[in-house]
C-alpha cells in the first residue's frame, strides 16, 4: 500500500533517500544534490508527484552515474537500425534496458513519459525484465533525445550489443504453456469420461462404452504426441549417446501405458489407463515449468561485449564521427576520453594515458604508457583525451583472446547427476521385475503374462521422482534467492552440494576499498594540514589515496611543486611551503623503519617536513566477516587465493586463510583459468569465486561460478550464480544448504519408491486395475511434490534461511 | 439416454472454447509479464490522460 512519504524527516533527500550532506532546500524539501532536485522539479511541473507517494524515497541518485555519458552515437542511422524495432513516418517503437528499475514507483514514472515528453505516445514496463517499451512520434523526437530523458531522471538505459540480439527464452516458455493448457484440458475431460469406469456402472450399454473409449484415445494423441514429446526426444538423444537419464523409463512408461490402453480399447478387453497417462503428463510438464524459475532481472550470460560501448569516437579527416564497434578496423584512428573504455589493442598516439586494467587483470593502479606504446582493449583511461591507432581488430585483442578457450566453448549441459544415477539403476530393475514377472506368468497365461508385463512398466514409471527433483531445487532456488543468492538454474544447486575445494579471487572480492572506513591516528592535523594533504593526494590515482582524498571534507585546491610518485612505496611533494611525504613507514622515515610488517596495506603515514606526524588506518579493508567464513570453510574444504594483483599483502591474507591455503599472486586472467584446470585434473570439485570481468574464464572453468556484487543487477561477469555482497558472510550457510536439499531429495525418491512398492504389489499379481492407477499416480506425484517442498521449507527454517 | 450425445458434444464444445481462450491470452503475450500489471492497475489515473493516451 502507498505509504505517506515523511517530508518532514530532516536531512533525507526527498528524491533518493540518501543522507543529505550538502542539504538543497526547495519547496520545503530536502535534496541531497542538484541531480535530486532538478528531477524532482520536472516530475512537479509534469503533476507526476504520485511517483513520491507510492514508495518512500524511490529515486535514484544521480550523484554517482558518470556525468560524461553521451548518447550521441544514437543519431547515428547505422546503430538506429540496429536498436529500432519499429519505425514509420508516423511513430517509432524501442525497447530500453533499465537496471535501475527497482520499484512501483519507477513503474509508474515510466510509465507516464508521455507528461514530461509529449512526443512519447505511449510507454509499458516489464519489471521482471527491467525494459521499458517506448512508442514515440517520430518526426518530434529521436532516439537520442528519449535516451537522455530517461538518463536525465535517473533511469539511464543500458545499451550493449548484447541487447541487441533477441533472446527467444519467451518462446520456450509460450510452447510450455501451450504443452500445459493442452494436457490439462485433455486430462480433466478423459476423466470425465473415464468416471463410469471408476464406478464400475455395470450396466452401462456397451455403446457407450465404446463410445467414451474412443473419445479417449482421441483427447489423449495430443497429448502423447505433442505434450510428451521433449520426454521422447530427450530418452532418445540419451540413448544415441549410451546413456539412461530419467527420461528413459519415463518416455517408457509413457510409451507402454498408451499402446496398451488403446489396445485394450479397440480389442473391447478394458477402458485403458488414459486418466493416468494424461495426469502424468500434465503433472510432469508443471514441473517442468516451476524448474524453468529464472531470475529474468539477472543476466548471467556476459561476454566481453557486453562490457564494451555500442560506439567510438573515430577521427576521420580531422572531424570526430562515431562509429559503431563492430565496424572498427584496422588503422582507426579513435579518440578516447576519460573514463572511457579502450575497445580494441592500438597504438598510442596523442595524449598522457593513464590507464586502469583492474578490468582485465585486477590489478587496480593504472598503467602510464607514453607515446607510441601499445594499448591493450579493456583498459579504461583516467585523465586526458587520448588519439590512438587501432591495430588489432576488436574480435582479435588480447583481452578477448581469452574468450577463445575451450571453457567458453563448452555447452553448458544441465545433467542432474544424482537423478541419472537412480535412472540408470532404476531403468534396469523396472525391466528386470517385469520380465521375471512375465516369465513367472508365461506358463499359466499368455494373456496374463503379457497384461503383467506391461503393468509393471506402468506402475513402475517414475514420474514421482521426476517431480522429486524440480520442486525441491526449485524451492531451494527461491529460498536462495530470498537470501540475495541467484543460482542460474536448479542444476547449480547439486554442482554447490559437492564442492570440496573453493578459489577466491582478492580484488573486489574479498576486500573492498570503496567501503572501507578510515581513520586517522597521531598528532592532530589542522584544517590547513588537511587542505594540504588532500592537495597532493589527488595527484596519486592509487586506491589508498583516491580514499584519502575522499575522507578529507575539506576543500584541497593547493598548487604542488616537485610532485612525484614511487609506485608501491608513496608519494611526496611540495605544497606551499611544506614538504609532505605519505606513504609506507619506510619511505616516509627514510631509514627509520621499524615497522611491524603486519599492516602494511592498511596503513598509510605522513610526514611534514621530515616529520611524522600519524597514519591512515583503513580499516574493513576486507568484507566483514571474511575471517569467520573462512574459518567455517577451512574445515572441509581446500581453499586457495589467487589475485592480479600484487603480493603486498600476502602476510594478512596468509592470516586469514591459514599456512596451508594456497596464495597466487599477479595471476593473468587465463592463470586463473588454468589453476581452476590444474585443480580439477586432481578431481577436485571447484568453486570459484570472483567478481571481474578478470575472473570471467576461470568462473567458467570452475564446476561452479560465483560472482559477487555490490548491485546484483550490475555488470557481473558470465557465472552461475550472483552473491550479493553483503551476504558474503553467509556462504558456508549456502553450500551447508544446497547439501540439505539434496539430501531431501533423495529422501523423496525413497518415499516415491514406497508407491512404487505399492503399485509392484498389484502389478505382478496382474490385478492392476485402471481405478487403481488412477488414484495411486496422482497421489503419489502430489504427496512426493508436497513432501518435497515441506522438507526444504522445513530445514530453511531450521537453518535460518526464511 | 440418447440426450447424452447432446450433453457429450456441448460439453466438450464449451471445453474446446475455454482451450482457445487459454491459448489466445498465451498467444497475446498475456503470460510473458505476470507482475508488472499487478502494480499498474493500482495507478490512480487521471481519466483525461488516461482516455488520451489510448486515442494515440
Amino acid at each position: 500500500m502507498p505509504q505517506q512519504p515523511d517530508i518532514l524527516t530532516k536531512h533525507i533527500c526527498y528524491h533518493c533517500g540518501d543522507e543529505c550532506i550538502d542539504e538543497i532546500l526547495y519547496d520545503d524539501k530536502s535534496f541531497c544534490c542538484a541531480g535530486c532536485k532538478a528531477v524532482y522539479e520536472l516530475l512537479f511541473q509534469s503533476n507526476l508527484c504520485s511517483y513520491y507517494t507510492l514508495e518512500n524515497h524511490p529515486g535514484i541518485n544521480l550523484k554517482e552515474s558518470g556525468s560524461g555519458i553521451k548518447f550521441n552515437y544514437l543519431d547515428e542511422a547505422e546503430i538506429q537500425k540496429q536498436i529500432i524495432e519499429f519505425s514509420n513516418d508516423e511513430i517509432t517503437k524501442v525497447t530500453f534496458y533499465i537496471p535501475s528499475i527497482h520499484c512501483s514507483s519507477c513503474i509508474y514514472l515510466l510509465e507516464h513519459l508521455y507528461k514530461i515528453d509529449h512526443a512519447v505516445v505511449n510507454s509499458k514496463t516489464d519489471f521482471t525484465q527491467k525494459k521499458v517499451f517506448i512508442t514515440y512520434k517520430t518526426g518530434e523526437t529521436s532516439l537520442r533525445k528519449i535516451a537522455e530523458l530517461l538518463y536525465s531522471i535517473g533511469y539511464e538505459p543500458a545499451i550493449n550489443i548484447d541487447d541487441l540480439a533477441e533472446n527467444d527464452k519467451p518462446k520456450v516458455l509460450k510452447k510450455l504453456y501451450y504443452k500445459i493448457g493442452i494436457a490439462g484440458f485433455c486430462f480433466g475431460n478423459i476423466m470425465l469420461f473415464s468416471f463410469p469406469e471408476y464406478l464400475s456402472l455395470g450396466n452401462l450399454d456397451m455403446y457407450y462404452k465404446h463410445l467414451f473409449g474412443y473419445l479417449n484415445i482421441l483427447l489423449s494423441v495430443p497429448v502423447f504426441f505433442y505434450c510428451a514429446s521433449d520426454y521422447f526426444k530427450s530418452a532418445f538423444i540419451g540413448l544415441k549417446q549410451k546413456y539412461i537419464n530419467l527420461d528413459v523409463p519415463i518416455s517408457l512408461g509413457i510409451a507402454v501405458i498408451f499402446f496398451r490402453s488403446v489396445f485394450e480399447v479397440i480389442s473391447g478387453f478394458g477402458a485403458g489407463y488414459f486418466d493416468s497417462l494424461t495426469g502424468l503428463i500434465f503433472f510432469l510438464l508443471i514441473g517442468k515449468l516451476i524448474q524453468t524459475k529464472t531470475f529474468d532481472f539477472l543476466n548471467f550470460e556476459r561476454n566481453y561485449k557486453s562490457y564494451f560501448p555500442i560506439s567510438v569516437t573515430i577521427l576521420k579527416d580531422k572531424n570526430e564521427t562515431t562509429t559503431p564497434i563492430n565496424k572498427l578496423q584496422k588503422g582507426d584512428r579513435i579518440v578516447i576520453r576519460n573514463g572511457e573504455l579502450i575497445p580494441a589493442d592500438s597504438i598510442l598516439f596523442k595524449g598522457n594515458a593513464k590507464i586502469d586494467y583492474s578490468f582485465v587483470t585486477g590489478e587496480s593502479t593504472p598503467i602510464e604508457k607514453v607515446f607510441g606504446e601499445i594499448v591493450y582493449a579493456g583498459g579504461r583511461q583516467e585523465g586526458d583525451v587520448l588519439e590512438l591507432e587501432v591495430v588489432r581488430d576488436v574480435s582479435q585483442s588480447y583481452l578477448t583472446q581469452l574468450w577463445n578457450n575451450d571453457a567458453f566453448k563448452k555447452t553448458d549441459v544441465i545433467k542432474t547427476k544424482l537423478n541419472d544415477v537412480i535412472a540408470k539403476y532404476f531403468t534396469y530393475i523396472t525391466i528386470a521385475v517385469a520380465l521375471t514377472a512375465g516369465a513367472f506368468w508365461l506358463n499359466k497365461d499368455v494373456k496374463i503374462a503379457v497384461n503383467v508385463f506391461t503393468a509393471v512398466l506402468v506402475i513402475a514409471c517414475p514420474c514421482a521422482l521426476a517431480l522429486a527433483g524440480p520442486f525441491a531445487l526449485s524451492n531451494s532456488m527461491r529460498i536462495f534467492g530470498k537470501n540475495k543468492f541467484y543460482l542460474k538454474n536448479t542444476g547449480v544447486i547439486e554442482k554447490l552440494s559437492q564442492i570440496d575445494s573453493i578459489v577466491f579471487d582478492k580484488t573486489g572480492t574479498i576486500t573492498q576499498v570503496k567501503n572501507a572506513e578510515l581513520n586517522y591516528y597521531g598528532s592532530l592535523l589542522s584544517n590547513y594540514e588537511l587542505s594540504e594533504i588532500k592537495s597532493l593526494v589527488k595527484n596519486s590515482t592509487h586506491p589508498l589515496s583516491q580514499k584519502i582524498y575522499g575522507s578529507i571534507k575539506c576543500d584541497g585546491e593547493f598548487a604542488i611543486a616537485n610532485y612525484k610518485e614511487f609506485p608501491g612505496k608513496g608519494i611526496k611533494g611540495i605544497v606551499g611551503e611544506n614538504e609532505y611525504k605519505i606513504g609506507m613507514l619506510e619511505f616516509v622515515m627514510a631509514g627509520d623503519s621499524k615497522e611491524d610488517a603486519e599492516n602494511k596495506a592498511s596503513k598509510v603515514y605522513v610526514s611534514k617536513n621530515g616529520k611524522l606526524k600519524g597514519y591512515f588506518l583503513i580499516l574493513n579493508y576486507f568484507r566483514k566477516g571474511l575471517s569467520e567464513l573462512v574459518n567455517e570453510l577451512k574445515e572441509d574444504k581446500e581453499l586457495s587465493l589467487l589475485s592480479g594483483d600484487n603480493d603486498n599483502e600476502r602476510q594478512n591474507l596468509q592470516e586469514i586463510f591459514g599456512t596451508q591455503a594456497d596464495m597466487k599472486f599477479y595471476q593473468k586472467p587465463e592463470d586463473k583459468l588454468s589453476y581452476i584446470q590444474t585443480l580439477q585434473d586432481k578431481n577436485k570439485k571447484v568453486l570459484m569465486i570472483g567478481d571481474g570481468l578478470n575472473d570471467a574464464g576461470a568462473l567458467k572453468q570452475s564446476d561452479a561460478g560465483i560472482a559477487v556484487t555490490e548491485s546484483v543487477t550490475c555488470f557481473s561477469p558470465s557465472c552461475d550464480a550472483i552473491l550479493s555482497s553483503e551476504k558474503f558472510r553467509e556462504l558456508n550457510k549456502y553450500l551447508i544448504f544446497s547439501k540439505t536439499t539434496m539430501n531431501v531429495i533423495k529422501a523423496s525418491f525413497a518415499f516415491s519408491m514406497l508407491y512404487n512398492f505399492v503399485g509392484l504389489y498389484y502389478a505382478v499379481q496382474g490385478a492392476l486395475s485402471p481405478i487403481v492407477a488412477a488414484i495411486l499416480m496422482p497421489v503419489s506425484s502430489i504427496s512426493v511434490v508436497l513432501f518435497a517442498i515441506f522438507l526444504t521449507d522445513f530445514f530453511a527454517k531450521r537453518q535460518k534461511l526464511i | 439416454m440418447d440426450v447424452m450425445f447432446i450433453l457429450i458434444g456441448a460439453s466438450i464444445t464449451v471445453a474446446i472454447t475455454f482451450l482457445f481462450a487459454f491459448m489466445w491470452a498465451v498467444k497475446s503475450g498475456q503470460y510473458d509479464d505476470r507482475y508488472t500489471p499487478s502494480v499498474r492497475i493500482l495507478f490512480d489515473e487521471n481519466i483525461q490522460s488516461e482516455t488520451e493516451n489510448k486515442k494515440l
